[in-house]
């Protein structure tokens, strides 16, 4: 065995007094516990939420979209400013499990498998918004390729709207496989350890038997890395198309090829910042802060003053392009964005995405956990504003004059949406009190590694002159191979 | 799938299991498997496993998915009924591009978990012997098969004095059945059906 050491720059992953068995019964024992009762609280009131937003969806349905405020001009609206909001959420799951996983970041171990569920719920509620904004809902199935005898025979293949279809129903079917192959070994955890014969059962048949032996194993790595391998490309066409949706269009503010990066970095950023929202209320109740540190915190938060930093820059961007362009329209469509009747949502967006995140240079509020919360706050309000911005100010003031117009949501619009608050907290809460919240397998494999007391434990060898540390490794492999050449 | 005889030791420690590992080889004896409650990089190697084809299936998975989108699309708007839309040719590869990736990461995925489920035989409602209760916990199970050559004592000594922290005589099924995990199982009835 080589000796497993890492330098003492990089801080423990995994904080206190830590073995195997301690790491399974912080993480597990919430699960076998009775919930508390923030939880019951938390739980109700996102069933409330979620039985508004059904009862508002229906209500659209049942009379038409014609309740919506949305119009000749503004035909998105809400409805889509919410879906591009939702679907962006969901890119920081997959950047932590994937992408972190590819660069092997040690410290994706500890907030993966929340990120990963937060991406599955986000990606839920996007999908709705796309689903009821069709008005005729029981058509949906026409985005399918079937073939039938209603008009053009097949759906367009060249329209960003179909792209679209097929690229979130495939990250949402990636998403879960990657997700759930991790959490079978720690199903088996539980199943193992179950007391009572419900738990045993049900655990037995969500782990699917999984019992941990070596070629599992390696065949669990290897599904994994290229899991990830597929992921990366993945997360990052998903929001270049939905940025598609958008700039293959001709519509002044829209058309721009700047978008599909642009639209990549403000996912990751304000998913990020949901990531943080989650985790720093979980870590407290759960009581998880051996396994999500401050450290995991602030990683987090560097990653969200990289990303704001090039949505910045992006707007920027925009706004040099249209001067520079010369085109009239392109020019008054940003023009009515800084100082129109919109000006204040333009603003919110500037002020929440770009001033405020810098504040994270400063490594003390990096690392501040009220702060986090805060800002994680308000970047996903400025992200909200971001969409927003785009959908309604690009269409309010069209080519005709005569039809220019203000949009402001009706109620039902609204709802819908806290509806989909309500379904994305109601998953969330049964997820923190039934899964394991932490990939516990995960943070066993670094736990010898990136542990608080083996890191400690490595003193001694730190201490050690280079020489004398070379000597002993020499040493060490020298009898390794003279036992390999005996064999 | 039978029924058979194991030897089993538990270990706490990587440190220590490698070395078994190696030394059980050494001796011999029919090494069944080792259980770990994640990935210890190395054993599979120690063990002489055969690297995984997994991501070779991945990889044609993946061609399956290219060509079907890449087949399709162009049969619909070249053959079964051509439309033009917004100017572009029929055979409008680049606005391809999208789906034809999503239907290749689609295809790769999907075949690439149902083999690993396949390969690893697992799925809902199938039920493997455990060998020791804390092998998904903290300790690293070592099962060696036994017969009529390798006496249960003489193997069992064997393993001590490897470091095996507790070691145990199990008679189980080596492979999986249908079965509730809060069920025991009697292994004769197993064999009768």
């Amino acid at each position: 065995m080589h000796i497993k050491y890492e330098s003492f720059v990089r801080e423990p992953l995994v904080d206190g007094n830590k073995d195997y068995h301690q790491v399974s019964e912080d993480i597990i024992s919430p699960i076998e516990r009775k919930p508390g009762r923030m939880w019951y609280i938390g739980f109700f009131f996102s069933i409330i939420l979620l039985c508004f937003g059904i009862f508002s969806v229906s209500w659209s349905v049942y009379w038409g979209l014609g309740t919506w405020g949305v119009n000749r001009t503004i035909g998105w609206g809400w409805d889509i400013t919410n879906f591009v909001w939702w679907i962006g959420i969901g890119h920081a799951g997959t950047l932590i499990s994937a992408i972190l996983l590819l660069f092997r970041q040690g410290w994706r171990t500890g907030v993966n498998r929340a990120a990963e569920a937060m991406t599955i719920f986000a990606v839920m509620c996007a999908g709705q918004f796309p689903i009821w904004h069709m008005g005729r809902v029981w058509d949906g199935f026409w985005v399918l390729p079937l073939p039938n005898t209603r008009g053009p025979l097949w759906p367009n293949f060249d329209s960003p709207l179909l792209w679209d279809v097929f690229a979130i129903s495939t990250y949402f079917t990636v998403s879960l496989l990657f997700w759930y192959s991790g959490l079978m070994p720690d199903f088996a955890l539980i199943r193992d350890r179950a007391k009572t014969k419900l738990r045993k059962r049900l655990y037995g048949l969500a782990s699917f038997g999984w019992t941990g032996t070596a070629k599992g194993w390696q065949r669990m790595e290897a599904l994994a890395l290229v899991l990830a391998g597929l992921s990366t490309p993945l997360v990052l066409s998903v929001h270049t198309i939905v940025s598609f949706d958008f700039a293959t269009s001709v519509i002044p503010g829209w058309h721009t090829t700047i978008f599909p990066p642009y639209f990549v970095a403000g996912a990751v950023f304000s998913g990020f910042a949901m990531v943080n929202t989650l985790l720093v209320i979980t870590r407290k109740i759960l009581k998880l802060e051996a396994y999500i540190t401050i450290g995991h915190l602030e990683a987090m938060n560097k990653i969200i003053v990289l990303t704001g930093s090039i949505v910045g820059v992006a707007y920027l961007t925009e706004l040099f392009m249209s001067w520079y362009s010369q085109a009239w329209g392109e020019m008054e469509a940003f023009k009515w964005r800084i100082v129109g009747p919109y000006w204040w949502s333009y603003w919110a967006m500037m002020t929440c995405n770009v001033v405020s995140p810098q504040l994270f240079w400063i490594k003390k509020l990096r690392r501040n956990i009220p702060f986090t919360f805060v800002m994680s706050i308000v970047v996903n309000i400025g992200m909200w504003f971001e969409r927003f911005v785009i959908i309604a100010t690009s269409t309010y003031r069209d080519w005709i004059p005569g039809s220019w117009s203000y949009y402001s949501p009706e109620w039902p619009e609204v709802g819908f949406y806290l509806g989909t608050f309500g379904l994305f907290f109601t998953l969330y809460f049964l997820f923190a009190k039934y899964f394991p919240v932490v990939a516990v397998h995960e943070i066993k494999f670094v736990l010898k590694t990136s542990g608080d007391n083996y890191k400690r434990g490595m003193q001694p060898i730190e201490e050690k002159s280079a020489e004398e540390f070379i000597h002993e490794q020499e040493h060490h492999h020298a009898e390794e191979h003279a036992e390999m050449a005996h064999h | 799938m039978a029924i058979k005889k194991f030897a089993v030791a538990a270990y706490d420690d990587e440190a220590v299991l490698f070395p078994a590992v190696k030394k059980v080889r050494k001796s011999g004896y029919k090494l069944h498997d080792v259980y770990t409650p994640f990935a210890v990089h190395g054993l599979d190697v120690e063990m002489g496993l055969k690297e995984t084809d997994l991501h070779i299936a991945g990889f044609i998975y993946g061609i399956c998915g290219t060509s079907t989108a890449v087949g399709f699309i162009s049969w619909i708007f070249t053959s079964d009924w051509p439309i033009v839309y917004g100017g572009k040719p029929h055979f409008a590869l680049p606005a391809w591009v999208p789906i034809t990736f999503e239907l290749t990461v689609l295809f790769a995925a999907v075949g690439m978990t149902l083999t690993f489920c396949y390969l690893n035989q697992v799925m809902p409602g199938v039920k493997k012997h455990v060998f020791h209760p804390r092998q998904s916990d903290d300790l690293f199970v070592m099962a060696i098969e036994l017969n009529e050559h390798t006496p249960e004592a003489e193997v069992i000594k064997f393993l001590k004095s490897t470091g095996a922290k507790e070691t145990s005589v199990q008679t189980a099924e080596e492979g999986w059945w249908y079965g509730r995990w809060d069920k025991p199982e009697a292994y004769e009835a197993l064999n009768a059906g």
